[in-house]
């Protein structure tokens, strides 16, 4: 042997065949009885997938969505920090100044007139959500994402935004970010509506 | 011409018809084998199966055969062309034409007109035409892997060959034995020489003889414990590594027929055929007798199918060397000791209990070949290299 012998490494020997083995014959009659065993045990690991949905724990990171305010705005407030911090380059925002004279977005100065995420580039690194101020981008546990192009797989707001909707009303909010708790955009709205408390950091892992 | 079919008919008309069973009933019987396989294979690992067409997924081989039918046939550019065509169905036909001598079902040993349950009744060499039929097969392998061009399908028939002529020896030795003490080459002669009391099975007189033959014709089938032929893990997909499609599947129904084969054998030489408890004396034309014998024979012939899938998923695959010293060490010593004791009992014309002394020859020949194999399993592959030495990190540990 060259290689000097590391304390870390433990040198292990193939273990030797002995006589009961080496007749072969009752060895693969166990072999055959532990088959047998598990042929008959009636036990399964398979998951029938499409018939029957595993369970998702609710901190998986799948498919983003931008989260909607109490006024059914977008909360995004156009930072660029999703942007900056996202590994794959995959975000793509463009932001607008939000119309003064609409009452609606009186209180708000940017929002992202665009925002498209391309899903199949992502690496579901949970960064742009953890970069975001008003936790606007969350990763939800959507995880069948699926199409039949990949120009249907770069989510645009809108799309981005329904996600938002169909995992709200569906209940399966994620649990990571302390939604609605930070930033300027979400203080006036979560003070003024006295709903259930977000849930905390750290409550659910 | 129409006056000689004429006259042959009344015999013409029972051989066509077997012919028909055998040629509708294999490529069926193959193609829900691989079903059978699968579920079982499922069952064992405790996984499901295939389980999406049809109720429990039963139509799943005719959709697989549907598929490969389908397939587009690709010719590789650097195959010989026509070996690389006749290789698949001189595989296929090689292992069909074994079927011709195999009674499917009870025979009489003297051939009297109509239907009988065989291509070929009354033929006096039939276990001998069996072998030298079923040793032809390796031709199809050897061809596929040598048109091929391609090294992995070459490594592969060339194991594949070293492996038939090596157990080729065990497999005709081990049937001398049965040959000796029925007396006969007919396989008709040989099973209703086991009819009577469930005594009478050759399986109780010369076990060893069964074990040498049930070895060795696994070896010939190239099923899993000795499938160094195909062998995914090191040569892609061995001799059919360049076949897809229709030509693929030939190379697969050759071996599931030689399955059946195999099973047969086992049913017919060993276990006494269609003979069962309170099921035996001479085969009658009682059509519910006929059938009930020929379920009889189905039965156990599904039994060794289904021992040998079984041992398809419980035992992992030799390595060559012990591949070749299981049979020239092994078997073939064995194989010979078994012939000595049953040509001695025949020889003096000593009481058939005798026979049973195989029984303990069984243990004493394996211990002593097993100091052989022990030494031949542990022994490094090569020198100057400790290759039974592994290093385990400690987390593997
Ligand atoms: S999860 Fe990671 S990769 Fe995907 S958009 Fe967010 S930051 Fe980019
Ligand atoms: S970090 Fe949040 S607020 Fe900033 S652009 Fe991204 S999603 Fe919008």
């Amino acid at each position: 042997m060259t290689t000097k012998k590391s304390k870390t490494v433990k040198w292990g020997e193939e273990p030797k065949i002995g006589w009961w083995e080496a007749m072969y014959l009752p060895a693969i009659a166990g072999g055959l009885a532990t088959a047998i065993k598990h042929a008959f045990s009636g036990r399964t690991t398979t998951r029938q997938y499409p018939d029957v949905e595993p369970e998702i724990p609710p901190n998986y990171r799948g498919v983003h969505r931008l989260n909607r305010d109490e006024e059914g705005r977008v909360k995004c407030v156009a930072c660029y920090m999703c942007q900056t911090a996202c590994p794959a380059n995959c975000i793509e925002i463009i932001a607008a100044p939000a119309p003064k004279d609409d009452p609606h977005w009186k209180d708000r100065d940017k929002f992202p007139q665009t925002f498209t995420i391309d899903e199949l580039r992502c690496i579901y690194c949970g960064m742009c959500e953890e970069a975001c101020p008003v936790d606007a981008i969350e990763l939800t546990s959507v995880y069948d994402l699926t199409g039949y192009t990949r120009k249907e797989l770069i989510f645009d707001k809108e799309k981005l935004l329904s996600v938002f909707d169909e995992t709200s009303t569906a209940g399966k909010d994620p649990v990571r970010t302390n939604r609605g708790a930070l930033g300027p955009a979400s203080v006036e709205a979560a003070t003024a509506s006295q709903g259930p408390p977000p849930p905390g950091r750290g409550s659910h892992g | 011409m129409f006056e000689y079919l004429k006259q042959s008919w009344p015999t013409l008309w029972p051989t066509l018809g077997a012919i028909g069973v055998i040629l509708a009933f294999v490529p069926v019987l193959g193609l829900y084998m691989t079903f059978i396989e699968r579920k079982l294979a499922a069952y064992v690992q405790d996984r499901l199966g295939p389980n999406r067409v049809g109720p429990f997924g039963i139509l799943q081989a005719i959709a697989d055969a549907i598929k490969l039918f389908l397939k587009e046939q690709i010719i590789p550019d650097h195959v010989y062309t026509f070996l690389y065509f006749i290789a698949p169905t001189f595989s296929l036909m090689t292992a069909m034409f074994a079927l011709v001598v195999m009674p499917f079902g009870p025979v009489p040993t003297e051939y009297t007109e109509g239907f009988r349950y065989i291509v070929a009744p009354g033929i006096d060499i039939g276990i001998m035409m069996m072998i030298a039929i079923s040793s032809l097969s390796a031709y199809g392998i050897i061809l596929g892997g040598w048109a091929s061009n391609n090294k992995y399908s070459l490594y592969g028939a060339i194991r594949s060959c070293a492996q038939f002529i090596s157990y080729e020896i065990p497999l005709g030795l081990s049937i001398i034995g049965i040959i000796a003490a029925s007396g006969s080459l007919n396989i008709e002669q040989i099973v209703s020489s086991q009819g009577g009391a469930i005594w009478n099975w050759n399986i109780f007189w010369q076990p060893l003889a069964l074990i040498v033959f049930f070895t060795s014709a696994l070896a010939e089938t190239n099923r899993l414990p000795f499938d160094l032929a195909e062998c995914e893990q090191e040569l892609v997909g061995g001799f059919h590594t360049e076949y897809g499609g229709i030509k693929f599947v030939l190379f697969f129904l050759a071996e599931y027929t030689h399955v059946v084969t195999v099973s047969f054998l086992t049913a017919l030489l060993f276990f006494g055929g269609w003979h069962f408890p309170g099921l035996t004396g001479p085969v009658d034309a009682n059509l519910g007798g006929m059938l009930l014998r020929t379920f009889v024979l189905v039965f156990k012939v599904t039994m060794v199918v289904g021992f040998i899938m079984l041992l398809r998923w419980s035992l992992p695959r030799f390595r060559f060397d012990q591949l070749m010293g299981l049979a020239w060490k092994g078997l073939i010593p064995l194989a010979l000791l078994n012939f000595l004791c049953v040509a001695i009992v025949l020889t003096y014309d000593l009481p058939k209990h005798y026979l049973a002394l195989t029984a303990l020859f069984l243990v004493a020949g394996s211990m002593v070949s097993a100091r052989h194999l022990q030494h031949t399993i542990n022994r490094p592959r090569s020198e100057g290299r400790p290759a039974t030495n592994v290093n385990l990190t400690e987390s593997a540990i």
